[in-house]
Order: C-alpha cells, then structure tokens, then sequence
C-alpha cells in the first residue's frame, strides 16, 4: 500500500474519529491504528461501508497480552478486496477485566476468531451468541496464552535471558 | 390420583416437533471426516436440522510453544498445521522471519521456493479431490493419483531428506542446492503426472454419477463465504477472484503467467473443479520456474540466520561463532511487527509475528483457513442429508492439523 493511500484512509478515518484515534504507525508497510476501546465497531462498520475503502474482508482477530501494562491488545486486521488494502486496528483492554463488544453483526466470520480469542486470552465480547471455549477442554479455568502461564519449569535458569547477555 | 398419572404419561408419549428429532454424533472418529473433529447433528429422519462442531481434539498448543522457541525452531511448527502441504507452512514462516529482518533473497532462491511450493499446492489438491472421488463412491481415481504424491514425496525427501513433516529450507533460502537427482525426479514427474491427471478428470468430471452427486451440494454464495472470511479454492469456487499469489505477490509470483480458475456456485463440484484447474495452473508455473531459473547462490547472505557449512564451522573461527549464536538462539532480532500472507492449500495462511527483540517470537498467530471457514459449515449442510454433509465436509479439504493448530 502506497503513501498516498495510507493517506487517504487516515483523512476518512479523522473526519468521523478524530477524538478516537489513539496513535497512527506503520510498522513493515502496514499501517496500524490504534483506537479507543468503545468505538471499534462503529469504525470498522464505516470502513466496511465507506465507498473508498470498503474494507469488507476480516483477515485476522487476534489478542496479544502485555504483562508490564496489564493490558490485552486485540489486533483486528482487514482487507479491502476491492482496493488491496490491508489495515490493523488494535485496542487495548484492561487485563483484569477485559470486555469488548463483538464483531458478529459486521463479519459472521468473527465467531470463531473471537471465540478462540475468549479462550486463550479470557477477551468477552459483549453480545457474541456462543461465547465458550474452542480448542481447549471446557472445564479449564486458566487462559493460557497470557504471559503468567510459563511454558516451562520455572526453576530452570539456563534459558533466562541473562544467560545471553540480555 | 389415577387419573392424574394417565395424564402425566399422556403427556410423556405426545409427539412434539422436537422429540421427533434424533441426536447423531457423526466424530470425533469416523473414517468419512478425514479427521479428528466431533460434528452433534440434529436429525430429522435423513435431513440434518442443526448441527453443533466441537473441534480442538488435536490442539498441540502451537502459539504458546513458539514463545519459548528461537526462530529457526518455530519451522517444524508450522509443518504440523495443514500436513497436506508442509513445504508452504514452513516457506511461509522463512518468509515472514526474512521480512521482520529485511534480508534480501537471491532470486534462485524464490524460483526454487515456487516449485516447491507448486508441488505442494498439487500434492494437497490431489489428496483433496481424489477424496471426494472415494466419498462419491470411486476408489479408483484416489488409488491411482496418490501414486503421485509419492513422486512428489520423493522430490521433497530429495532436496531436504524429509517426506511428510518436511522442515523443508531455512531461513534465508534452502539448505543445499537442488541435486541433479532430484531434477531427474522432477522431471519424471512432470511428464508422468499429466496424462493421470487428464485420465483422473475424464474419470469424474463428466461423469453422471458424480456430477448429479455433487452439483447444488454444499453452496454458499459469494456474499456469505466473504463474510465468513473464506479464502483459497472454496472462495474462488463461489466466485470471488481472490489469490494471495496475485494480490499480494511474494517469492516473484508476479514473474510467472497462470490464471485464477473461478466457480459460479460455491457448490462441491465448483470446488472440484477449482482445485483441478489449479493443478495444472500449478503444473504451468513450475514448468516455467524450470525453463527461467536464475543462476545464483541457493541463499542469502545472512549469516545470523543461516547455518555456515559445517566444514566452516571445524575450521574458521567466524563461523564457529555463528554457528553457535544460531543453535543456542542468541542472534538478535529487530524489535517489530509483521503479516505475511501466503497462499496455502486451503487458502490465505498468514503469520503475524510480534518481536520484542528477544530469543523467541513475543506473539506468533497463525492465520489458518482452515479453521476460518470450517465455521461456516453448519449453515452450509443444514436441511440437506448426512452423505451430502460428508461429501461437504470433504470438498472444503478441513484438514484437523490446521483446524486445531
């Protein structure tokens, strides 16, 4: 995606959100957007509807979880068929009591996405029909891909990273 | 007192709409799914009212392993994902880790990535189609192509001594160069495969029986399978054009001349078709990633990355250092955010990588198609019956590798 179109979508997104946008990067090309929690699926319904974007393909929803802001990020990533352009939008919730609204109503496609997302990072999307585990068993009480789950034996030192001159 | 019994079991024995239903559990083993997944349908008689996916029967925790591994190790990884076709896992995850260090790749290197990755797209495409072939009743065709996917196997265990869970390449290029045996291989397999393929479509593409199986079966129009974030053949066979390879070229796809084959319906006999014509739009690119096969280094320079000889490592110190930066995944990596997007066998398969600057990947997702649009699936089988909800699950190539991760 070129400057002039990166451009373009930024301009759209200020003139209705302008109070909303958190921070504007460009990591590898690919422009990312970081938006206030309560407003994600308005702005992703005018991206999906706006005639110059028209982002209409869910590429990817993912969560990430940063242990030393005790936040969980969701990383929604869209394409535009039409144009070729692809956009991240992320947010970022409260690790202790993470809660979004779902995305069902824009993408059917989110379901699962958000499901899967419940599951390893304990995000509740407000509104999903179906909200419970997808791939791990049900009566697990822990969600494992956060950061407090270690994959392996603590007392063990020799992978800590000082070991590495880290 | 005796009344009220007669009453109580008057109501027991009414029939309402829903006690005439029967519960079925179709998995999580049974030979026809192909696979370790548990579908609880709801039947009325033959006609499939609801049905309930539970998947996860084989989740191996990827995502979180791949936060304690360096680099190079997340590889044979992603060869367990969608089985089928490992050489375009692993590929895809060299590409995304080239990306996230801006290493530059000679152009040998990206022809020689294509023809794998061709081989591997037909490999998955003939498991795929033979199979509907053996659920639509016709052994034959699933017996005769696989022997194929043996010379393919054969190619893979050529070039990186592994048949299944190839580990194929490393990041920066390949782990040798080609050998002429396994030029030989592929050349057999290029003139071989053709007429069976050719044999194969003349078995079943005209054929009555599967055609009058398979037509109208497990549609879904364009509108919904983009909704529901379809991609790959079962997108196409609805009707959208959209192909990673084109949209978004990497490895030089943009130098090869191939078309993307689209359906009308999205039903099982356009995904059939789709898959077949790709085949020998794979069979075209390879064959010209043959004749315009750059000469050059079979990888890239990047010695932070990319094992040195071994007889470099007995006898020059520089390379001894990078040898064991690499094993003991010391090499620093930079700080960063990166998407990449191959086409796989079943559709965009992306990587979306998190990197702190430490040993092992911050946050690795897997994008998977498979288990995208598998979700799909309880809409598209409802009101039809469980032989065509069998011949659906199939014709979608649900592979449980990629389902679960």
């Amino acid at each position: 995606m070129d400057n002039t179109a990166q451009e373009k979508i930024i301009n759209i997104l200020r003139e209705k959100f302008e109070g909303d946008i958190l921070q504007i990067e460009n990591p590898y090309n690919f422009l990312t957007i970081t938006v206030k929690k309560d407003k994600i699926v308005e702005l992703i319904q005018y991206l999906y509807n706006h005639a110059e974007t028209q982002f209409q393909y869910l590429t990817d929803l993912c969560g990430i979880h940063f242990p030393d802001q005790n936040q969980i990020a969701v990383s929604y990533q869209l394409h535009s068929l039409v144009n070729n352009y692809r956009i991240r939008i992320k947010i970022f919730l409260s690790a202790d009591h993470p809660v979004t609204p779902t995305l069902i109503p824009v993408f059917a496609g989110a379901n699962w996405m958000e499901r899967e997302t419940y599951d390893f990072y304990g995000v509740i999307f407000e509104g999903h029909p179906n909200l419970k585990r997808i791939l791990n068993v049900e009566d697990m009480i822990i969600f494992p891909l956060r950061k407090e789950y270690p994959l392996e034996d603590q007392v063990r030192e020799d992978k800590k990273d000082y070991m590495f001159g880290r | 007192m005796a009344n009220e019994e007669i009453i109580i079991n008057n109501k027991a024995t009414e029939i309402t709409e829903e006690s005439r239903y029967t519960t079925l559990n179709l998995g999580p083993t049974h030979p026809a799914t192909h696979g370790i997944f548990q579908n609880v349908l709801t039947m009325d008689g033959e006609k499939i009212i609801s049905s309930e996916p539970t998947i996860g029967y084989i989740h191996r925790a990827f995502e979180k392993l791949a936060e304690r591994r360096p680099f190079y190790q997340v590889t044979p990884l992603t060869d367990r994902l969608n089985y089928c076709s490992s050489p375009i896992n692993n590929i895809g995850w060299h590409m995304t880790v080239e990306k996230l260090i801006a290493a530059e790749i000679p152009k040998r290197v990206e022809y020689l990535r294509v023809i794998i990755m061709e081989l591997a797209r037909i490999s998955d495409h003939i498991i795929c189609n033979t199979v509907i072939g053996v659920d639509t009743g016709a052994l034959t065709g699933f017996v005769y192509l696989f022997q194929f996917r043996e010379l393919i196997y054969e190619i893979y265990e050529e070039v990186c001594g592994a048949r299944l869970t190839t580990n194929i390449g490393r990041i920066g290029g390949f782990e040798r160069d080609f050998s002429p045996i396994a030029w030989q291989k592929l050349d057999k397999f290029l003139k071989e495969f053709p007429p069976a393929l050719k044999e194969f479509e003349e078995l079943l593409m005209r054929n009555r029986i599967f055609m009058d199986r398979t037509t109208n079966v497990g549609g879904i129009t364009a509108e919904k399978a983009l909704n529901y974030s379809f991609s790959g053949p079962n997108l196409r066979a609805a009707g959208v054009d959209y192909d990673v390879r084109v949209m978004n070229p990497y490895s030089s796809y943009e130098d090869f001349d191939f078309i993307i084959p689209v359906g009308t319906n999205g039903d099982v006999y356009d995904r059939f078709m789709v898959r077949q014509q790709e085949m020998w739009e794979s069979l075209k690119i390879i064959e010209q990633a043959i004749k315009n096969l750059p000469q050059g280094p079979f990888h890239a320079d990047v010695p932070d990355f990319y094992l040195p000889p071994k007889q470099e490592v007995y006898n020059n110190m520089e390379a001894l250092i990078y040898h064991f930066k690499i094993v003991m995944g010391e090499t620093d990596v930079p700080i960063g955010e990166v998407y990449h997007a191959v086409e796989g066998g079943n559709g965009e398969l992306g990587y979306y990588l998190i990197s702190d600057g430490g040993r092992t990947p911050f946050r690795l997702h897997f994008r998977r198609p498979c288990f995208i649009y598998y979700q799909a699936y309880p809409e598209m089988i409802q009101g039809s019956n469980i032989s065509d909800a069998i011949l659906t699950m199939s014709s979608m190539n649900v592979i449980a590798g990629e389902l679960d991760a």
